[in-house]
């Protein structure tokens, strides 16, 4: 996306001025953290993926998680929702030690993830991807199933909501269609959309906007702004540049595992840690780099 | 040849009793592989221990039917328990090992004789299902439709049996098409995903195994008093691989797919029995290259080559969507 085109979407004025005051500075605590990870570490044999000693998530802004290929950004995503087991720390969502909490009960607690490499239901159609996600129906319950009205106006209500989801990320047309039809963008908006069907606290959206039509990108940014200011914590991995200086209050930075950088977006654009990390070059700042054998 | 003596054979046995009680054990199996996409190999130890269940609670403890039909209900759900909590939270195969491997330890152990006092051993049991018989409605005698006839405990078997599978397919597609069943359907698809919206994917998966487990043991009591007899040998691990061939030939996750699969297999199975009786007999067969004795295990050969020809033209069985199964292999 050229410059001319940048993001017309705002930060929001009121979730930058209550970060304001905080420094830019890696593991900086926050004024209201949502998210807070301390101490995470997770290694594959002898590569160490994450090792995050302290990294804060403001509660009610849109944070980017941003860094180089292989930095560990979908591991962190892994351990935080429930997927992957780490080998040390702990992690707090509103207050509630999660470590170790199934992914499922993670989920219900309001912290909704989506995957990079998408996973939509193939064999479900559209629609029923989207009500899988609502939460708290009576009718996913064994013997109220049996009994249609039970849950039959709970399922029309959800229904309602679906489609207006739908509508909004231009899925509408497709929806009696399965998923397993759609294109890997609309896999990716639809998997976005689900995410949202669930009404999470906080979102981690693993580069949601690859492969999505960038002409969508600016109406599915302001959507995402629009929930942020609704209340809504966003926390998203991505890689272009234009969409993370758009719409996040906050930018967090890692490179090898580690966090290397945090502040507000226009204070990392030239950060020294940032542009070493994505040119891969070693500098010389104490502690920052582990000399490997 | 007598064309109608082959074809009432193949009707009669595709509409009689052992297809209902296929087209059960089915069922069960289709929750489990069709909807939730759990790979149960040892659906004949469900059957297994339900029609012991009934067995043991009337022949050898003396009581009631309905006492033994809990007793194997009972039994199902424990077993269900013991296979699916030490696997249902690995990989799909380990469930697909431990269920073939559970059938038959069932088998043998059931035949052993250190169980013999209450299970019969080798000789099984027999002497339980005039309580069932009692029951019935229907004066003693033949009743005959079209080409095809019964007598009056078959034709009470052939009844109860169709009546359960009504039952349960309505049970079954009420529950699939609610929102247990598209969890159900999702952890078939992306377990993981199902997960990632708070679905508690262990949970459903059990009570899946659970329910087609106990569905696998009405099955196996409706066999054991169509018979009039259990015996540890009746209850092979090929029964199941036999469910498996109806199911993929009717198509997996649809609600009459089992249905459909069990009339047929049992209709082309008796019809190529008898065919082939017939044609040795009158000598359209040299005795020399097919005697009457391996007929068994020709037509199992032919059913394999049928089976064969429906994997290669129609793999998603008569009633599944082509298009839908090839969504799944991406
Ligand atoms: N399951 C795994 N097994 C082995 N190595 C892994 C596994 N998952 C991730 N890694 C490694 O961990 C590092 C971080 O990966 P990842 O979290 O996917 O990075 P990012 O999302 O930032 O691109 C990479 O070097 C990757 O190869
Ligand atoms: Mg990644």
């Amino acid at each position: 996306m050229s410059d001319d085109q940048a993001p017309t979407v705002r930060a929001s004025a009121a979730a930058g001025r209550r970060l304001a005051g905080t420094a830019p500075e890696p593991g900086v605590p926050k004024p209201d953290a949502l998210l807070v990870l301390d101490g995470v570490t997770r290694s594959f044999g002898g590569l160490v993926a994450v090792r995050v000693d302290h990294l804060e998530v403001q509660r009610g802004a849109i944070t980017a998680l941003i860094g180089p290929n292989g930095a560990g950004k979908t591991t962190l995503f892994n351990i935080v929702s429930g997927f992957d087991r780490a080998d040390g720390g702990r992690w707090w969502f509103d207050g509630r030690l999660l470590t170790g909490r199934p992914a499922h009960r993670v989920a219900r607690d309001g912290l909704v993830r989506t995957f990079q490499l998408t996973r939509v239901l193939p064999r479900l159609t559209v629609r029923e991807n989207m009500l899988l996600a609502a939460s708290g129906q009576r009718g996913e319950q064994l013997l109220p199933a049996l009994l249609r009205p039970l849950w039959h106006g709970q399922e029309r209500e959800a229904g309602h909501r679906a489609d207006e989801l739908l509508e909004r990320f231009r899925l509408g047309r497709l929806r009696d269609d399965h998923a397993g039809t759609l294109s890997g963008g609309q896999r990716k908006l639809l998997e976005l959309a689900r995410a949202l069907m669930a009404r999470p606290v906080m979102v981690l959206l693993d580069e949601p906007m690859a492969g999505v039509n960038p002409a969508l990108t600016q109406s599915l940014l302001g959507h995402i702004t629009e929930l942020r200011d609704e209340g809504m914590t966003v926390c998203f991995v991505e890689h272009d540049m234009d969409v993370v200086m758009g719409i996040s209050d906050w930018v967090a930075v890692m490179a090898d595992g580690r966090l290397v950088a945090e502040g507000p977006p226009h204070t990392i654009a030239r950060n020294r840690a940032v542009v070493d990390a994505y040119l891969g070059k070693r500098h010389d700042e104490p502690g920052t780099i582990q000399e490997e054998p | 040849m007598d064309f109608s003596v082959i074809f009432s054979d193949a009707l009669r046995s595709g509409i009689g009793p052992i297809a209902a009680v296929y087209a059960l054990a089915a069922m069960g199996l289709n929750l489990h592989f069709g909807y939730t996409g759990l790979l149960n190999f040892g659906q004949v130890g469900f059957m297994l221990v339900g029609g012991y269940g009934l067995a043991v609670t009337v022949a050898t403890y003396d009581g009631s039917m309905w006492l033994g039909v809990l007793a194997g209900l009972a039994c199902a759900v424990v077993l269900a328990l013991l296979l699916g909590v030490p696997t249902l939270r690995l990989r799909a195969d380990y469930l697909a090992i431990t269920t073939i491997a559970a059938g038959e330890t069932l088998r043998l152990f059931y035949r052993s004789s250190w169980a013999e006092d209450v299970t019969g051993g080798v000789f099984g049991l027999q002497r339980f299902a005039s309580d069932f018989y009692d029951l019935s409605p229907i004066p003693p005698g033949t009743y005959g439709v079209w080409l095809v006839e019964f007598n009056a405990r078959d034709l009470w078997v052939l009844i109860v049996g169709w009546g359960l599978v009504a039952v349960v397919g309505v049970l079954l597609a009420l529950l699939v098409h609610s929102p247990w069943g598209r969890v159900v359907r999702s952890i078939r698809d992306d377990e993981t995903a199902a997960r990632s919206l708070g679905k508690n994917v262990y949970w459903y998966k059990m009570q899946s195994l659970v329910l087609g487990g106990v569905i696998g043991a009405v099955a196996g009591m409706l066999q054991a008093i169509q018979v009039q007899s259990v015996n540890p040998d009746s209850f092979d691990p090929a029964v199941t691989f036999f469910l498996y061939t109806l199911l993929v030939l009717g198509g997996a996750g649809r609600i009459l797919g089992p249905v459909i699969g069990s009339i047929l297999f049992w209709f082309v199975l008796t019809f190529l029995d008898s065919a082939l009786r017939q044609a040795i007999d009158a000598g359209y067969i040299s005795s020399d290259l097919i005697s009457t004795s391996e007929i068994g295990a020709v037509r199992f050969a032919l059913v394999g080559l049928a089976l064969i020809l429906l994997i290669v033209f129609r793999p998603q069985g008569i009633l599944g969507s082509r298009k839908e199964m090839l969504l799944s292999e991406r």
